[in-house]
């Protein structure tokens, strides 16, 4: 008679357990969180074959790859979570280079302790992210660290995407005398995930506007219009990316501060606190620049879509061998909008 | 937003611009100081020096806390932060102010010492209520208007019974660096003073009476907003073409003459007078900074640690000193947007974006391209 009974192992506890040291250790609880969380939850048929790599169909054509690390905290935030900021925030950098996500995959590394019930629920917004941009993880790695040595959980996801023929976008390509368009509000998310900072006792409405902008380039680039820079204005936030593709590109560039939209609450937060909304964080907005006789139409194309309904021109690419971005105050005077200097907000995405 | 927006109205800037404009006949022109660093803030991010014809000059304060800070007070921070293992809470703009050894705060804990950024008193209590087994200290800095919470945390501490809490005090006054400036030999030519703001909703007015009366200079109190500013400058030229010179309050909204009686009577209870304190830039000032009282010596970071001052001099080619006194402007410095940046400040008023040196650097140097 056999006497070897069959395999079986405890489903994983979602509801009190725990991350430990041996979920990062190869063995066998590794491949269980694997199984029953990560490739449950990312669900697709790369990530099924189970091998150290995915094996991707053959594609042809001028491929896009960016990585991007995640340390936000808090972990959840009004509008998102460090799940659904990882999938949107690399989608985002291979999609501003004109490109068409096509896959993704996600490092993890967790602090031992870390409550499972919180990973599953990181977990999922992953997948729902990944699904609803259509766009699959297909390879992963998980890693845990010794107690107070993580905090949490951080997450490195990497993409690749396909260019768009004839497309080549690039932060020095922007001319003078082109239009400078920006997709909406900014600083909801930096003033999101600050407002809810245990150590700021500070509660203000205002929700995180993470989201995959990969759908409003594609309709960007389907207008024909001709585009030269798009850039995600995320950590720095906008003065900061306006004044890296200045550097890029060789140009000054002077703003309208009466065309740069700041969501009320964002505002009030930021006055509150000091700061300025021209350096906080956007995760769900682009920076987009275009010849002046494509500014009109881009903006249509731009507003038609629900991602940047409140779309606007926010000024013009100027000729300017100090690199300065300047902007015209509301008050009608001139000031600098320079980079940001030492750090504003931390762990912010 | 409400109560913000009517306070920076580009139409109602461009009628006390006119109205500047039409009036500033002097031909000795106007030399003003805005004594504060949020004017000198308010007047470079919003661009009113455009707005402003070429007889009116402003000339930089001494009003931005960490700017007159010297580098011998950072450098006490540090020492208990790296020798005596203490927790050391400060407010942002501190962590970055050089000292000695190319040293920061925020150098000194990327090398491993505890330093922690904080926004309000109420934090540093609850870090020492949270770590019973160590020393907290708390670097308190500023001029009147950050005070009062310092007062409140030590009272809080005493109710608690805190032992654990003290205060690295270097609250310093603002009538004693106007006093300084005024009396200065040789010191800048000044026609009147843009008042502080929020200093002055705890003081008042009063305080500012002698630099009007015995010193014949118009004081206009003014609030942070462009537009406040603007109408100060309005007030003082008013002022000076007639021959006046009184305190004038333009910031009427948050400012009586005798100020936050209740404030005052807190920073009486906990703090007195330090004979001597030295101030970048200014140098020793008699009777121009706060110590805790001796019945409050038990959270008096300098006594329980046995840590003296040591003065220290600035960097040679640093002007940070001639900038706070108005003598010098920023632009004049040799080592201005070269050596020292925002990123790598050498000296002080280039690293808060109250300070003269980061306001000209973030908003204005494109003003000095040819």
């Amino acid at each position: 008679m056999d006497r070897v009974k069959p395999n079986y192992s405890r489903p994983l506890d979602f509801k009190q357990g725990r991350v430990e040291m041996s979920h990062g250790s190869g063995g066998r609880a590794m491949a269980q969180l694997i199984a029953e969380l990560f490739t449950a939850g990312f669900d697709n048929a790369y990530l099924a074959q189970g091998n150290d790599g995915a094996l991707l169909p053959q594609i042809t054509g001028r491929l896009v790859m960016s990585c991007d690390g995640h340390v936000v905290s808090p972990l959840f935030f009004a509008g998102g979570d460090i799940g659904c900021l990882s999938v949107h925030g690399t989608i985002n950098d291979v999609a501003m280079m004109g490109a068409r996500p096509l896959y993704l995959a996600a490092s993890f590394i967790l602090e031992e302790g870390f409550p499972l019930a919180d990973l599953k629920r990181i977990v999922e917004s992953m997948a729902n992210a990944a699904r609803l941009a259509g766009v699959p993880i297909v390879a992963g790695d998980t890693k845990v660290v010794e107690q107070g040595k993580g905090d949490g959980v951080f997450i490195t996801t990497t993409g690749v995407g396909m260019a768009r023929e004839g497309i080549t976008l690039s932060g020095d390509l922007a001319q003078p005398g082109d239009t400078i368009l920006l997709s909406g509000t900014i600083g909801d998310h930096g003033m999101a995930v600050l407002s809810q900072r245990e150590n700021l006792t500070f509660d203000a409405p205002i929700v995180s506007d993470t989201a995959a902008l990969h759908g409003l380039v594609a309709a960007m680039l389907d207008s024909g219009v001709k585009l030269r820079v798009l850039r995600d204005p995320t950590r720095g936030g906008l003065a900061t990316t306006l004044n890296e593709i200045a550097k890029q590109s060789g140009v000054g560039m002077m703003l309208h501060e009466s065309a740069i939209a700041v969501n009320q609450p964002v505002e009030a937060a930021c006055e509150f606190l000091g700061l300025d909304p021209l350096y906080v964080a956007n995760e769900g907005k682009l920076v987009a620049i275009c010849a002046p006789e494509d500014a009109g139409c881009l903006l249509e194309v731009m507003r038609a879509h629900p991602l940047a309904r409140e779309a606007a021109i926010i000024g013009e690419v100027t000729e300017d061998a100090h690199g300065f971005v300047q902007m015209t105050t509301k008050l009608g005077g001139r000031r600098i909008v320079d980079w940001l200097a030492g750090e504003q907000l931390p762990r912010i995405c | 937003m409400k109560y913000v927006d009517e306070f920076r109205d580009g139409k109602l800037a461009k009628n006390i611009a006119a109205n500047i404009a039409r009036e500033a006949t002097a031909a000795s022109g106007y030399r003003l100081m805005e004594f504060c660093g949020g004017h000198t803030h308010a007047l470079s991010r919003y661009g009113i020096s455009d707005l402003l014809p070429a007889s009116v000059r402003m000339i930089h304060g001494p009003g931005c806390p960490v700017c007159v800070l010297p580098i011998g007070r950072v450098d006490q921070a540090i020492r208990l932060a790296r020798e005596h293992g203490v927790i050391l809470c400060t407010y942002a703009d501190t962590m970055r102010v050089p000292c000695s050894d190319n040293l920061t705060l925020m150098r000194a804990k990327s090398g491993g010492a505890d330093v922690r950024m904080i926004y309000s008193t109420q934090d540093a209590l609850k870090i020492a209520r949270d770590n019973p087994n160590r020393q907290v200290v708390f670097f308190a800095i500023g001029f009147e208007t950050t005070t009062p919470p310092t007062a409140v945390a030590v009272k809080q501490a005493t109710a608690e019974g805190l032992k654990n809490f003290s205060v690295l005090c270097n609250h310093v006054l603002t009538p004693a660096a106007m006093h300084a400036i005024l009396s200065a030999e040789g010191g800048v030519v000044l026609d009147g003073f843009v008042g502080p703001a929020h200093v002055s909703t705890v003081i008042g007015s009063k305080p500012y009476e002698p630099f009007a009366d015995d010193y014949g200079k118009p004081v206009v109190i003014a609030g942070f907003e462009p537009l406040d500013v603007m109408q100060a400058i309005l007030m003082l030229i008013r002022q000076i073409n007639e021959g006046r010179a009184t305190v004038e309050n333009e910031f009427t909204r948050a400012v009586t003459r005798e100020g936050n009686l209740k404030a005052q009577a807190l920073v009486e209870e906990v703090f007195e007078l330090r004979d001597v304190f030295e101030w970048r830039g200014l140098g020793s000032i008699p009777h121009s900074a706060l110590k805790l009282r001796p019945e409050f010596a038990e959270f008096d970071a300098e006594l329980k640690f046995s840590i003296d001052y040591v003065a220290v001099r600035d960097h040679k080619a640093c002007e940070c000193a001639a900038i706070l006194r108005g003598e010098k402007r920023p632009q004049e410095c040799k080592i201005f947007g070269t050596v020292c940046t925002p990123d790598n400040p050498v000296g002080s008023c280039m690293v808060s974006s109250e300070g003269a040196c980061a306001a000209h650097y973030s908003y204005g140097r494109f003003r000095d391209a040819a």
